[in-house]
């Protein structure tokens, strides 16, 4: 073995050695989080509610502000990021105001999310009289979420091959109809792709929310589903307590006595929630694609 | 090697109106992308029925002819002059382009089916101009996949995806598909330089046997396909087209030196 060969497989053998480290980093923090923490949770974890003095409390209505917050987040940002990337892909020319554009949502992507969620406090709970309020989290939600969104769903569109444009103009199709009915569904499975990436960075978001969503979570009456009763679980105006909040929240000040067992559980379901968000990501898009091409 | 004395030379065939039925013709078009002239110089003429070559070098402008002629350059280029069509200058802003792109279609270098089936490409661009009587849908499908001779092979699996198919069968299933508007002329940019030999030569049977029914005009780099294939040539050189006439006379007694030197291999 001569020596360039050997300097090579050398620097071969280094940087195997930095990427088994990094896998090592994760299955360490994973398999700590899981050891801890999923003894803990059981059904009764999963569907009670949470008690403050005693013993015995769950995390279920957080779980449910969890879950409500991500959809009410996505429902509000999905059409902006859609019709934005549309028109920074497919329309927008390469000037001066399209490049402010890009520089403003990689400036907004960067900005600290204590900093997004001290500007939704401001903004929504005071100036809009929004109070600690699902629509309050939601919203401040949604200016985290957009910029992240806006760029997934661009990249998925900008990978759509010009040819698929082409074929569509070909045919006596306007642009619009082109990309309506031809990129967008090309670029489906990168999109659906995307959102789920972000559903699970959004999931796990606590500090956007502490000042905007609120950091309680009164008990809520699931037989009530009219959403303009305060205790009905749909009502955008009640504070909502979620559950990256409530690990931070007990962590900090909580005095049940079982706080250990609640914060490891609560960690152990959160991070196994982002996890499934992450695996099916690239699984889910694959196969309404493979839904979607098959059929009419 | 390159004859700069006869650079300036050009050979362009006319027909004579009276006798022969012409469905395309370009008067004094230009093409510039910026400010930069890419094309000129080339007042072809295209007669019914018949398939012409357009043949070059790489940069020689003719992909840009091509795309002229149903204002696929629209965004792209500036096109100036004449591009009559059935007598009517289609290269007018009142003209509707999207009429223009649905009577003369086009087959792009690379197959580009859409992300849906192969019946769904097919009836995409009918059900868009509001045709929905499935019956209607089902014949067009057939008719044109039988046109583009792939029927035989994709007619047990409509609805599978058209983008799982072969390369060839792909580029015909898109031939289909341009074919289901109804145009009279049928534009291919280098159709089969994504095939193989054996795709390659079913797609020219199927383009014979389509000149019965279309114009058909054909970029093309392979010179053995435009002697094959073409009823008619132009050679396309740095921007014009030096030399159109009968693709016989084209490869055994072209007029000029240049084009000599390219249908030889002497260059390009």
């Amino acid at each position: 073995m001569n020596q360039t060969q050997k300097q090579s497989q050398i620097a071969i053998l280094i940087l195997r050695l930095i990427a088994a480290f990094v896998v090592l980093i994760l299955a360490f923090l994973i398999g700590y989080i899981f050891i801890t923490g999923l003894p803990n949770v059981s059904w009764k974890f999963l569907t009670s509610p949470a008690k403050a003095f005693t013993a015995g409390g769950g995390i279920g209505v957080q779980l449910f502000n969890s879950i409500y917050l991500l959809i009410l987040a996505m429902i509000i940002s999905l059409p902006i990021a859609l019709g934005a990337s549309i028109y920074l892909s497919e329309y927008a020319k390469d000037n001066w105001f399209t490049s402010m554009i890009r520089t403003a949502i990689e400036i907004l992507s960067s900005l600290p999310s204590v900093v997004v969620g001290l500007f939704g406090f401001l903004l929504f709970v005071v100036q809009f009289n929004y109070g600690f309020s699902i629509i309050s989290g939601a919203l401040t939600l949604t200016i985290f979420n957009l910029p992240l969104l806006t760029r997934n769903i661009e990249e998925s569109l900008a990978s759509v091959s010009d040819d698929q444009r082409q074929g569509g103009l070909g045919l006596g199709l306007s642009k619009y109809e082109t990309i309506v009915h031809i990129v967008v569904p090309a670029a489906l499975p990168g999109i659906i792709s995307g959102v789920i990436l972000c559903s699970g960075r959004v999931f796990g978001e606590a500090a956007a929310l502490i000042y905007t969503a609120g950091q309680s979570a009164p008990a809520l009456n699931f037989g009530d589903w009219n959403p303009f009763n305060i205790d009905s679980p749909l009502s955008p105006l009640r504070p909502a307590e979620t559950l990256a909040v409530h690990i931070w929240k007990i962590n900090s000040e909580g005095i049940m006595p079982d706080l250990t067992k609640v914060s490891s559980g609560s960690a152990a379901v959160l991070v196994l929630a982002i996890l499934i968000f992450n695996l099916s990501a690239r699984y889910v898009g694959r196969k309404i694609f493979e839904k979607m091409t098959s059929m009419n | 090697m390159l004859n700069t004395k006869n650079k300036s030379d050009r050979f362009i065939y006319h027909f004579n109106p009276e006798e022969t039925e012409i469905t395309m013709q370009t008067k004094n078009l230009e093409v510039y992308y910026g400010k930069s002239l890419a094309m000129h110089n080339a007042d072809i003429q295209f007669q019914k029925n018949t398939i012409t070559a357009l043949i070059g070098p790489s940069g020689s402008g003719k992909s840009t002819y091509l795309r002229s002629l149903n204002r696929m350059n629209d965004d792209i280029a500036t096109v100036k002059g004449q591009i009559l069509y059935q007598g009517v200058d289609i290269n007018q802003p009142k003209i509707d382009v999207y009429e223009v792109r649905r009577r003369i279609g086009m087959v792009f270098q690379r197959p580009n089916p859409f992300a849906k089936s192969i019946y769904g490409n097919i009836t995409f661009a009918l059900e868009r101009r509001g045709v929905h009587d499935k019956r209607v849908l089902d014949e067009v499908v057939e008719k044109t996949l039988k046109q583009a001779a792939v029927w035989d092979q994709v007619k047990d699996n409509l609805h599978k995806s058209a983008q799982s198919l072969s390369g060839g069968q792909a580029q015909r299933v898109c031939i289909a598909r341009a074919l289901a508007v109804e145009p009279d002329v049928l534009l291919l940019d280098e159709p089969a330089s994504a095939l193989d030999p054996v795709s390659t030569q079913q797609l020219e049977q199927t383009l014979r046997e389509l000149k019965k029914d279309y114009t058909i005009i054909i970029v093309t780099h392979n010179m053995q396909q435009a002697a094959r294939l073409s009823d008619y040539t132009v050679f396309f050189n740095l921007g014009e087209a030096i030399e159109y006439n009968k693709t016989r006379k084209i490869f055994t007694r072209p007029k000029i030196e240049l084009t000599d030197d390219y249908v030889s291999g002497n260059f390009g």
